[in-house]
């Protein structure tokens, strides 16, 4: 079984998931880093990007607009959530955000099972990416490739926008030091809101792109945040490259493992947290003081 | 009176109550037509919940996770009792308890090494890789999807007394006898010296180690009380089910025991139980009576949220809040103001015995500092201090703003590490300890910011800076009880008295005026009895008055003890200190006799120069 091809088609899976997943956990760890809040929802809101993704896709057949529609619309649940609620936990124990995220996200699930019921519901990839491709000594579906081309863009511009902006700049010092920007009189909690939105987009897009890889179910963000929580331990919060490398390295472990023994994946998922907790506590890119 | 002192001095009252209620329910419930066996599962929430509420609603520790010590007992209790054809179901009960403890253990050390976010993550991740370890690699064991068919109920046999439980109301008792013999444990826990330092550490965990408990031990503790509870409970499910459900190891278990211990109300104990009341009584209601369906969750849902946001404390914690208003309406004129705090009539006390005893056969000096440099990147906080301190002296440290004063005392007491230097302590180089551990040796320090246990009372306060010092760093006395410690009323009263709090003493802290803050501040380095005290600006803030009973009060304190007090009081500090520190730009600038300093050049250019240049930077 252990062929050459099989190995690499393994790989790029892990290639896609991994990508995937640090396109998640990229939003979730700016949300943190910036506003400090740990966002339990954030998997309810990969989910909730797909479904929205899917009713787009059911009113006008178009995967294109399915996106679009799907990411627009978690920027703005995102936007809302943050003004209506997170808004009020800054200043509340650790607890209590984490308390009140984790509530949101069964909500979440609950009115989406209470909208779709519990079947699973499929997107189908767009025409000009469904197929398959070959690779030479493999073949590989289309869209597969595709996630992992789109995604990166997905990163490029996200990186983009952090690091070659003026927003992204006063994000980052936000993530350094919050009290320092307001203190530099730049209206904080506007930044918040945008840094939410932000993160609630990037869950949402993931869950529409990954629609048609895995069908649509209201638990399938439940097992994202538990990986995503993963990759941001690996990588160290507040990161974005660590976000990014502990994706990779998340999606080639649970993949590699899987072409063994798939009971074993989290197993060995686990053991590197474990790893990285031991040698080095603060995370691959993680710096003191942002915890 | 709050209505922890009205069940403090009425001992059992709570457990008397409890095993009351629990009698009653069989004959009550059936009246209103209570399934039993929703009752049995709510007693089985409640017993897991309790060692939750120990390492949530006592300590603070948010965990995700504690699914896999449900699952762990659980399974282990099942398999002994299908499987491997143990006959004994209590044992196998126990056995379970036991081994779920002993992983809580393991697990605890890693998850431990981590606080708040990061801690709420890796008991997830854990969580979820028992799951999927129950599903997997050890579903030969486990029986996978399936769970274990077959558990049996307990049944005992007494002579000519047979006691079968089986199921509904005939395996009650047993399930109430479980939960009543768990809440008693727990109440002793949390009565107990190790339940107060619990509640610091959740209050303020960075003090609580700085008065020398040793905080990551004692977290270690609770979780492994937690997980195993969370074992024993587990047990109980595969009784109660006559199956062992897989879905005891899912992250939903977790999430459904975390929401019923918030709606019930976090510290209480009940709480959980209160909570799964709600959550089973409210579900069956709205499925069967309603006829909601799987809505049912998303109301439950929705109820959580609003109750996270608007009542935090939970039912039972809303109810207690509604009691000690409705008392407190006729005592609150009573209450005295910030105003009207007794300040001035300080009783004289006598001075409080260093306990610490300092070694007969130390020559030189008591706290010796050499080369001592801290940088933070590339800013030089202090840089190549030499400082000693004789015994019996009272050293006073001034400097401008940014000398490096503060960083200067975190590093004497072990806080932060220094960059280079070396600290020596009684003749014993502490460079590198823990601030526990030097505090445990005899040196501590009151905060330039307070750092208080806001949400307890003064009195509690200083007990736990007292226990620290009575009863060393760690001590499993978890039945232990607070009243046979001996010797700790005594230093408690002696310090409230010394630092003027005793009028104020079951006032919790978040309710004292600021001046009596800074006092309880000073107080709590004292409760330890040290025999080197540091004090970092203990006059900051204080009215004129304030500060001319403080610095009484430390004189007070200096009798038989050695001091170094930081402060920009200048005349108190001349009044105070027989020598003078100057720091100036992280660097020692000179050192000698109130005298020596006031006419020192230098001292007059650190001052007034930088006081000239702030006036040439506006």
């Amino acid at each position: 079984m252990l062929t050459w091809s099989n190995f690499l088609s393994q790989l790029f899976n892990g290639l896609a998931q991994g990508a995937l997943l640090a396109l998640i956990s990229s939003g979730l760890t700016i949300i943190y880093g910036t506003l400090g809040v740990l966002n339990l929802a954030h998997g309810a809101m990969f989910m909730l990007g797909g479904y929205a993704g899917y009713v787009a896709y059911q009113a006008t057949g178009s995967f294109v607009v399915a996106v679009i529609a799907g990411t627009l619309f978690m920027l703005i649940v995102g936007v809302v959530m943050e003004r209506v609620l997170i808004r009020h936990f800054y200043s509340r124990p650790h607890e209590d955000q984490l308390l009140v995220t984790f509530g949101l996200a069964i909500v979440f699930v609950e009115v989406v099972r209470f909208f779709f019921s519990s079947q699973s519901l499929t997107v189908p990839a767009p025409a000009a990416l469904s197929g398959i491709t070959s690779l030479g000594i493999m073949v590989y579906p289309t869209y597969r490739l595709a996630v992992v081309g789109i995604v990166a863009v997905a990163l490029l511009v996200l990186f983009v926008v952090l690091y070659k902006t003026r927003l992204g700049m006063v994000v980052r010092a936000g993530i350094e030091d919050a009290v320092m920007v307001d203190s530099l009189g730049i209206d904080v909690y506007r930044v918040f809101m945008v840094v939410f939105g932000i993160g609630a987009m990037a869950a949402g897009f993931a869950g529409i792109v990954n629609a048609p890889v895995v069908s649509l179910t209201p638990e399938v963000g439940e097992a994202i945040l538990v990986q995503t929580f993963v990759v941001v331990v690996i990588g160290g919060v507040g990161s974005f490259p660590g976000a990014v490398v502990g994706g990779l390295i998340a999606g080639e472990i649970i993949s590699l493992t899987s072409m063994v023994n798939p009971g074993y994946a989290y197993v060995m998922l686990f053991a590197a947290m474990t790893l990285v907790l031991l040698v080095r506590p603060r995370g691959l890119f993680g710096a003191r003081g942002r915890e | 009176m709050s209505l922890e002192a009205m069940f403090s001095k009425r001992p059992l009252l709570v457990e008397i109550v409890t095993a009351a209620v629990l009698i009653a329910v069989p004959f009550v419930l059936p009246l209103v037509d209570a399934a039993p066996n929703t009752v049995n599962r709510i007693l089985v929430w409640g017993l897991f919940g309790i060692g939750f509420d120990i390492l949530f609603g006592y300590t603070g520790l948010l965990s995700f996770g504690q699914s896999a010590f449900y699952g762990t007992g659980g399974f282990i209790a099942a398999y002994l009792l299908t499987r491997a054809g143990f006959p004994y179901v209590v044992l196998a009960l126990l056995i379970g308890t036991v081994v779920a403890a002993a992983v809580g253990w393991l697990i605890g050390l890693l998850a431990l090494r981590r606080t708040g976010i990061y801690f709420a993550m890796i008991t997830v991740a854990i969580a979820e890789i028992f799951f999927f370890v129950e599903f997997n690699p050890l579903s030969e064991w486990t029986g996978g999807e399936n769970g274990l068919p077959g558990v049996p109920t307990p049944s005992f046999h007494f002579g000519f007394v047979n006691l079968d439980f089986t199921s509904g109301w005939s395996l009650y008792p047993f399930l109430a006898f479980c939960f009543f013999v768990g809440i008693v444990i727990a109440l002793r826990i949390v009565r107990s010296p190790v339940g107060v330092i619990l509640t610091a550490i959740r209050e303020n965990p960075l003090r609580a180690a700085a008065v020398g408990h040793n905080v990551p031990a004692y977290k270690l503790t609770a979780f492994v009380i937690a997980a195993a509870y969370a074992g024993f409970a587990g047990g109980l499910l595969g009784v109660l089910q006559g199956f062992m459900p897989p879905d005891a190891f899912m992250f939903d278990t977790s999430g459904q025991l975390i929401m019923q211990t918030v709606i019930g109300g976090r510290g209480t104990l009940f709480g959980p139980l209160a909570g799964a009341a709600v959550w089973l009584f409210l579900q069956d209601f709205l499925q069967a009576t309603l006829k909601l369906g799987a809505a049912w969750k998303l109301v439950l849902g929705l109820v959580f949220v609003l109750l996270v946001c608007f009542l935090r404390q939970g039912i039972i914690g809303g109810i207690r809040d509604l009691i000690v208003a409705m008392r407190g309406k006729g005592q609150a004129a009573a209450e005295p103001g910030e105003e009207a705090a007794p300040v001035a009539a300080a009783p004289p006390v006598a001075p409080m015995a260093v306990r610490h005893v300092v070694p007969s056969d130390l020559r030189g000096p008591l706290l010796q500092a050499k080369g001592l440099t801290k940088r933070y990147g590339g800013v030089v906080a202090n840089e190549d201090i030499d400082f000693a301190v004789a015994q019996g002296e009272l050293r006073g440290i001034i400097g401008p703003n940014g000398a490096g004063k503060t960083t200067f005392f975190k590093m004497l007491t072990c806080e932060v590490p220094p960059t280079s230097g070396t600290i020596v302590f009684e003749g014993r180089d502490i460079t590198g300890m823990r601030i526990t551990d030097v505090c445990q040796l005899g040196l501590t320090k009151s905060y330039q910011v307070n750092q208080l246990f806001n949400r307890l009372t003064v009195r509690e306060n200083v007990t736990i800076a007292a226990l620290a010092e009575l009863r060393g760093k760690f001590k499993l006395d978890l039945f232990g009880r607070l009243g046979a410690i001996d010797g700790l009323d005594e230093q408690v009263e002696h310090t409230l008295q010394l630092v003027n709090l005793t009028a104020r003493r079951d006032t919790p802290v978040a309710q004292l005026a600021y001046g009596e803050k800074r006092r309880l501040e000073i107080g709590l380095a004292l409760a330890s009895s040290p025999s080197l005290l540091l004090l970092d600006e203990p006059l900051a803030g204080m009215s004129p008055r304030e500060r001319v009973e403080t610095v009484k009060l430390l004189k007070s304190i200096a009798q038989g003890r050695t001091m170094i007090v930081i402060d920009h009081d200048m005349d108190a500090l001349f009044e105070l200190a027989g020598r003078i520190t100057v720091l100036q730009e992280g660097r020692v600038l000179v050192e000698g006799t109130p005298d020596e300093i006031k006419g020192n050049a230098l001292v007059q250019e650190a001052y007034l120069g930088g006081l000239h240049e702030e006036e040439l930077a506006t």
